[in-house]
């Protein structure tokens, strides 16, 4: 691995596949064929030749249509899913040579434990309905190995408080609250583990405007604050443009651009990106 | 002064556009535009709307990939490249030492004015409520009404926004510091204050690009003019010429 830059995430490669596959599936997708969809053998290339770093505190947006493998890139990354090729790593991690897809289940857990956060776009894959707000954090803390019981508490407590859920609600259950207040539980439950790299996959989507604001400002001062590494995935540029410092746009399957988030919307390169941006006006 | 080398050196600098949508439809934006600029030097950029003056600062701040040229820019004893330059480095030269202030505020709604300008100290690693402080000096300074320093510029007056804007930008005390048009909507007496306020970054060793549509304004603060038609150069002049 070249040392040379201070990387939290490396992915080079990776590549998602559903179906069994054929000698033409990656010949004959992409934003030049429109379509994720092998003609040949009806394989989805969901995601095919991603690459990009990250480094500490940084936030890379992570934009593209509906379908083009945004969603599939944080999953696999998170081990929600099993990649197809590539490789992953960390630099929390066998001091960031050892490629994380290669790893096994066992070590893939505690990887996800420790070492990484996420928060969905649906607050309910992340939080446990049947667990309160308090209990839900807590759960992250066990897992990744802290037990005393005071200790989960007041740190339940300090992030939720963080994500300002006032104290009070701490020992209710998500279902009462608005959606706007499950995803701070969402993203509470996240950072438990103090991670440094945590995934966000349309967390404002679906929520009005006001309360969308008030979460990115949740995010960008964690960011601040904790100097965590973000990958934020978004189909919504004001989201990304708030956000991010850098920004990877997916087209079918593929990475066409990336570039500083400022570049990509005001010259953007790839025609599709310039088809996305000119969308948005 | 013994500081004057080339801070900024623009060599051959071309952006095109190609616009994909309209059938590949290629844009000029500007063409072989060459200038340096002496450390703590200001110059100003003028020309017709649509002269490309812009698209020059854009390509320096990188918002722009250049299409050819060079932007050599002088840090640290050492040349950077900034129309190759990696995004990383861009992101932290951006941080440490080059302002950008656009014709327009862009903020995070809801965020108030004292803490966008607070933002940009505690960036830098300067403790909150020190930071705050001085961004309440530079919204004073600016003129904006105290009662105004809680809310959010997103519903201010457009003068109010260009104040927030431009204050954004002095605070950091940025080493080389980029205007596009930073005085359009100001009344007379902020006009005043600004030009007070950049003046007083010169001291202080700034270099500024700035394009100016106030002749008035450009007068009182720059050393050279460069003007520009059709996306190229017209002529490069000492102020005192152009008057
Ligand atoms: N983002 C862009 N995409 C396509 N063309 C652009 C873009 N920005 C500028 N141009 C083109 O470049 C030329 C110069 O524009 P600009 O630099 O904005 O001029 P000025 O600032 O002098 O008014 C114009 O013809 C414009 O059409
Ligand atoms: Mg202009
Ligand atoms: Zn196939």
């Amino acid at each position: 691995m070249p040392a040379s830059n201070a990387f939290v995430l490396r992915v080079t490669n990776l590549a998602k596949r559903y179906g069994q596959g054929c000698p033409s599936c990656y010949a004959l997708t992409g934003p030049a064929f429109a379509t994720n969809i092998c003609p040949c053998c009806g394989s989805i290339v969901a995601c095919h030749d991603i690459g990009f770093d990250l480094e500490e505190g940084e936030i890379l947006g992570i934009v593209g249509e509906s379908g083009s493998g945004k969603s599939t890139l944080v999953r696999c990354l998170y081990f929600d899913e099993e990649v197809t090729g590539g490789e992953a790593f960390l630099a929390a991690y066998g001091k960031g040579g050892v490629n994380l897809f290669a790893e096994s289940s066992q070590r893939k857990r505690f990887i996800r434990n420790h070492l990484m956060g996420m928060v969905y776009q649906n607050p309910l894959l992340g939080i446990k309905p049947h667990f309160t707000a308090g209990g839900n954090v807590a759960e992250k803390l066990l897992t990744a190995d802290v037990y005393n019981y005071a200790d989960i508490r007041a740190r339940a407590a300090s992030l939720l408080t963080r994500t300002e859920i006032p104290r009070a609600r701490m020992d209710d259950f998500p279902a009462r609250f608005s959606g706007g207040m499950q995803q701070r539980v969402q993203i509470a439950k996240a950072l438990a583990n103090n991670p440094p790299l945590l995934f966000l996959d349309e967390i404002t989507t679906g929520l009005d405007l006001s309360v969308q604001a008030r979460v990115l400002d949740l995010v960008k001062e964690i960011q601040r604050e904790l100097g965590i590494a973000m990958l934020v995935v978004s189909h919504d540029l004001g989201v990304i443009r708030m956000l991010a410092d850098r920004t990877a746009v997916l087209k079918n399957g593929r990475m066409v651009e990336i570039g500083l988030t400022d570049q990509i919307l005001e010259d953007p390169q790839h025609q599709y990106t310039q088809l996305l941006v000119h969308s948005m006006l | 002064m013994s500081d004057q080398y080339d801070l900024l050196s623009v060599r051959g600098l071309t952006k095109n556009f190609t616009l994909h949508l309209q059938s590949r439809k290629f844009l000029r934006g500007c063409e072989d535009v060459s200038f340096s600029l002496k450390a703590g030097e200001f110059m100003g950029v003028v020309g017709p709307s649509g002269a490309g003056k812009s698209t020059i600062i854009k390509c320096i701040y990188r918002s722009y990939l250049p299409s050819a040229g060079e932007i050599i820019y002088r840090t640290g004893g050492q040349d950077i490249d900034l129309a190759k330059a990696p995004d990383r480095e861009i992101i932290r030269l951006r941080r440490r030492e080059i302002s950008y202030v656009s014709q327009f505020l862009k903020v995070i709604p809801r965020v108030p004015a004292v803490d966008i300008l607070a933002e940009q100290l505690t960036e830098r690693g300067w403790p909150r409520n020190k930071a705050k402080d001085r961004a309440a000096e530079y919204l004073e300074m600016m003129n904006i009404d105290p009662a105004l320093w809680d809310t959010s510029p997103s519903t201010f007056s457009g003068g109010e926004q260009q104040r927030v804007n431009l204050a954004r930008a002095l605070i950091t005390k940025p080493r080389l510091l980029l205007l596009d048009e930073p005085t359009a909507s100001l009344d007379a007496e902020t006009k005043k204050v600004v030009i007070q306020a950049l003046n007083q970054l010169r001291k202080q060793g700034t270099t500024m690009v700035g394009i100016f549509h106030d002749t008035d304004v450009m007068k009182r603060l720059v050393d050279r003019v460069f003007t520009m038609t059709s996306g190229r150069c017209k002529s490069i002049k000492r102020m005192q010429e152009v008057v």
